[in-house]
């Protein structure tokens, strides 16, 4: 084990910024997993979906990041109609709508991945930009302005996001359908609308998550599985629905991953990240941040 | 609700009943004169599936060509191939399907070790002959007898012995060695870790990195801080083109004589050209790069890249697709030879005689590798971004090992590599 407290910092900074991309690939799914209970597996795989729509926008000469904004109303519009589709299928059917939306999202995710390959074929993609491939040099630190990018994204979304839900009359409503969905119809809502609207946000949100995916490095159709797991362990991790707390677990998670593979050993990195899930479960269920 | 369950189970038993009964009838009256049946599971999507997919064209090419010579033992063949995700896990199940449902009468194993490490036990328990498809020293500990591997290289030190050479000639000492958590990489290190060993060279870093890993700064960085003089990375695809970014925007550090070494993906066509400039100075290993003379590869390759560019795999193919064609060529010369496609009889025949293929004459050793390695090892010089031909020239990639192919020396340090044309 190499150890000094240079490293020790750089891994941190390393961590935050690993942290913050791992926030921004799973704030959508604390909108529609964390606010709306929807077991949306098909989220990486939306993500993934993003990430080539990025590509193609992107070759014709947009932005990477602009291109994931030029393509968050179109994957609003495409998450209000999925949502439709598992109402109308599942959801207003009874009880087993979980278990049964569960195969729903993973069929949806198989669609779009066999989709993908296709289209694509299986061969990685990825998009050029001025940030991607250069780092900022600070002294001995080389930070990569992909992973910057990421950084930045992630707080504009937290923030946002936070605003929205708190300052806004659909914000609150979405709140409000997460913790009590008949106090909601009496108060003159319709809770389906409502959680049509999230999950239309949580999609379009995986639009610009899908940006800065291809943005951190090469895309393939099957990228969506690697996924699956770490984006429900930092919405678990945060408390279902905060949108601070899962920037806070993501960061948690990043920076304590970042240590071990720098500093101690790499194959421990995994082990890490999900045994601290584990604890924080343990000692407090409803996640870190949760209420 | 369960009358209509029960409804659904009959349908689906009655559909899986016709289903196997029209895949089952007629093979009773084909009989013997049907066609050879040769079949496979091939990685057509996951980390591997970019290379799967031109393996599997190439396999189909020399299907396509032995058919129009009259097929063999003059009946036609037939390739099946499933796709295994890259996944170890869907390997067993479908082989155990080719042989107890397809019936196939040919195996071959499916792209790179991982996924093949399964099947290996089931395949020698039966008593098969498998054709290895570029998988590293899966037979190491099974000794199969009937194991022919198609992949230039034999045992750990054939594949990085020209790395470390290169290394040594530069004066470099020490090592770090990065490989990632799997069966094939921890093979590729093992056999570094000996040869390091046995050169005196001092090992300051050696990490295993699991296959989630998503960024790889942190393990660039901690690799800089051991100020190794050279680098050995055993990675995949996905990894591959991580680590590369990385090293660009971290930096190793001005120690590093030479980087890379067992990097898989620096050969794909795709990943090469999306990598671009950030590849130069990088030494890594190949099966063949322009250059190198084999009979009929050059005609293969041409041939090839008319059919990848409508399939939309990997247009130059390089790397898998002439030594998936071999595979064929190799059946092809057993079958004749053994006049029958008895599997004992045909590895009898390839265990005692050379083949000849469009990658060289080949020859087994007894655990079913190459008698005579043949990996080399190759510096990228002078690589422009966004410009796929240019790998079709010679001197994009420099063999600087073995001496039989050698068209140029190693240059070092790494960050004057870099800038090398």
């Amino acid at each position: 084990m190499i150890f000094s407290f240079d490293l020790l910092f750089e891994a941190v900074l390393f961590g935050v910024l690993l942290g913050c991309f791992y926030a921004a690939v799973s704030i959508g799914l604390s909108v529609s997993f964390g606010l709306l209970d929807v077991p949306h597996v098909a989220h990486p795989a939306l993500m993934v979906l993003g990430s080539y729509c990025t590509f193609i926008v992107a070759g014709w000469g947009l932005d990477p990041i602009v291109a994931g904004v030029v393509l968050m109303p179109v994957f609003f519009v495409l998450g209000v109609l999925i949502y439709r589709f598992y109402y109308e299928t599942f959801e207003k059917r009874g009880t087993e709508a979980g278990v049964r939306g569960l195969a729903f999202f993973f069929g949806l995710a198989f669609i779009i991945e066999v989709g993908l390959i296709l289209v694509f074929g299986v061969d990685q993609r990825t998009v050029q930009a001025p940030y991607i491939g250069s780092s900022l040099a600070l002294g001995e630190y080389r930070l990569p302005y992909r992973m910057l990018v990421a950084f930045g994204v992630a707080l504009c979304l937290t923030v946002v996001l936070t605003l929205y839900l708190s300052k806004t009359f659909t914000g609150r409503a979405i709140k409000a359908v997460a913790q009590d969905e008949p106090a909601l119809r009496l108060m003159g809502a319709n809770p389906v609308r409502i959680k049509q609207w999230a999950f239309g946000i949580a999609t379009g949100v995986s639009a610009l998550a899908g940006a800065m995916l291809i943005i951190v490095g090469p895309v393939e159709p099957a990228l969506d599985r690697l996924y699956i797991g770490r984006t429900f362990c930092v919405v678990v991790l945060a408390g279902l629905g905060s949108m601070t707390g899962t920037l806070g677990a993501g960061l948690i998670l990043g920076i304590s991953e970042s240590i071990v593979l720098m500093m101690f050993g790499a194959s421990w990195a995994p082990a890490v990240a999900f045994g601290l899930l584990l604890v924080v479960l343990g000692i407090r269920p409803q996640g870190l941040f949760g209420r | 609700m369960k009358a209509s369950r029960r409804n659904a189970l009959k349908a689906g038993a009655a559909l899986a009943a016709a289903t196997a009964a029209s895949t089952t009838f007629p093979r009773f009256a084909i009989g013997q004169s049907g066609p050879i049946k040769i079949g496979m599971s091939m990685p057509q999507t996951g980390s591997l599936g970019a290379g799967g997919q031109a393996a599997l064209l190439a396999l189909r090419m020399w299907v396509e060509d032995v058919n129009k010579r009259g097929g063999l033992l003059k009946r036609q063949v037939e390739l099946t191939a499933y796709d295994d995700q890259t996944n170890p896990a869907n390997v067993p199940g479908i082989y155990t399907k080719l042989l107890d449902v397809d019936k196939v009468d040919l195996l071959i194993a499916p792209y790179g070790t991982v996924p093949t490490a399964p099947i290996m036990p089931m395949v020698k328990q039966r008593g098969l002959l498998l054709m290895g498809n570029f998988s590293f020293q899966v037979n190491a500990k099974v000794q199969h007898d009937m194991w022919f591997n198609n992949s230039p290289w034999n045992d750990a030190s054939s594949w990085s012995d020209g790395f470390f050479k290169a290394g040594q000639s530069a004066g470099a000492k020490t090592v770090a060695v990065l490989a990632a958590d799997n069966d094939f990489a921890q093979n590729l290190a093992n056999g570094a870790r000996t040869l390091a060993k046995q050169g005196g060279i001092q090992s300051v870093y050696d990490q295993n990195y699991p296959p989630t890993t998503t960024d790889f700064s942190s393990l660039i960085r901690g690799i800089r801080a051991a100020k190794p003089d050279m680098v050995f990375v055993m990675s995949y695809p996905n990894d591959s083109v991580a680590i590369i970014r990385a090293v660009n925007e971290i930096g190793v550090g001005p120690s590093v004589q030479i980087f890379g070494g067992g990097m898989v993906g620096l050969q794909f066509t795709p990943i090469m050209t999306s990598l671009g400039s950030l590849l130069n100075g990088v030494l890594n290993y190949n099966s063949y790069v322009p250059g190198m003379k084999y009979p009929g590869v050059e005609d293969f390759l041409q041939r090839y890249a008319v059919k990848a560019k409508d399939a939309k795999v990997d247009p130059l193919g390089f790397y898998l697709p002439p030594f998936n064609y071999a595979i064929g060529q190799i059946f092809e010369q057993a079958v004749a030879a053994t006049k029958s496609i008895d599997q004992k009889a045909m590895a009898a025949w390839l265990r005692a005689n050379e083949v000849k293929t469009i990658v060289g004459p080949i020859r087994w050793n007894k655990d079913g590798e190459w008698a005579n390695a043949r990996v080399v090892q190759a510096q990228f010089r002078g690589i422009a971004d966004k410009d796929t031909e240019q790998f079709r020239q010679t001197g994009k990639q420099v063999v600087v090992y073995p001496d039989a192919y050698k068209t140029g020396s190693v240059i070092t340090p790494f960050e004057k590599a870099r800038s090398a044309k």
